[in-house]
């Protein structure tokens, strides 16, 4: 998986691109999560758009993530959820966890 | 005359790379089933979740240590075989990832997810060793293409 990180005003977006899968994609999200709270930014939007395939290795990364963020005061939202990310997310329950955004320019203006 | 039906071996190391060889594989199989894209994409996520069990829990990512995966229809079904080479494990003691003191956690998910995607899962242990996760998916059925819809179930 391929992350893009860029700044929007106060909020740090993460393009994913690719597999958030075992062993390599849900890696790569941890050690990014791990790298902007280590900078102190604390406002994260992940961009889901271009995920390709999550499985609960991912799944359990987005939890994570969340639960690390929220931990240290930080916000994390989502923004564009592809269908079959958001039906992953529905059978575990785990939906309603998420703020999810489908325009970014609202995702921004909510934190 | 019917299409010859795909039957398939399949043999790996632990290591998580080689799922995607697996995916590649079972992409080929599934199309001659002629399964649309979402039944091809809900199975290949319980296919994919068996195999890295194998290779995390089963085999301990030992990259010397072999998964095996068989995938044949049998009857009515598509039924795929995952066998690691580990020392076996309690599913009954694998915790609800439902359960609101689980729903935080990092882990726990795959068999809830192979439990959806697919009609049905067994496992099977040898007495030396080693874990047979056998997956059964009925063709023809109206399958769990949309498994949102079937929240709660």
């Amino acid at each position: 998986m391929k992350i893009t990180v860029r700044q929007s005003g106060e909020v740090t977006i993460l393009d994913l691109k690719g597999k958030i899968t075992i062993g390599v994609g849900d890696v790569a999200l941890r050690d990014s999560i791990g790298q902007q709270m280590q900078e102190g930014r604390k406002n994260l939007l992940l961009n889901t758009a271009d995920v390709s395939t999550i499985d609960s290795s991912g799944v359990g990364e987005l939890v994570a993530a969340y639960t690390t963020v929220t931990n240290r005061d930080g916000k994390l939202k989502l923004l564009k959820l592809p269908p079959k990310l958001q039906d992953i997310l529905q059978i575990t329950q785990l939906i309603t966890v998420f703020e999810v955004f489908e325009d970014e320019e609202s995702a921004v203006k909510s934190f | 005359m019917n299409a010859p039906q795909p039957e398939v071996h399949l043999a790996i190391g632990s290591r998580f790379e080689n799922i995607e060889l697996v995916k590649v594989v079972l992409d080929d199989c599934l199309r001659q089933l002629e399964l649309d894209e979402d039944a091809m994409h809900w199975m290949e996520l319980a296919v994919r979740e068996a195999v890295a069990n194998a290779i995390k829990h089963g085999n301990r990512q030992d990259p010397s240590k072999r998964v095996d995966i068989d995938l044949a229809v049998e009857g009515d079904a598509v039924v795929i075989r995952v066998e690691d080479q580990g020392e076996g494990f309690n599913p009954d003691a694998v915790h609800d990832p439902l359960a609101p003191e689980n729903r935080f956690k990092r882990d726990g998910r795959g068999i809830f997810y192979m439990k959806k995607f697919m009609d049905s899962i067994d496992y099977g242990f040898r007495p030396g060793g080693g874990t047979v996760l056998t997956l059964r998916k009925r063709l023809g059925k109206s399958t769990k293409s949309d498994p949102s819809k079937e929240e709660g179930q």
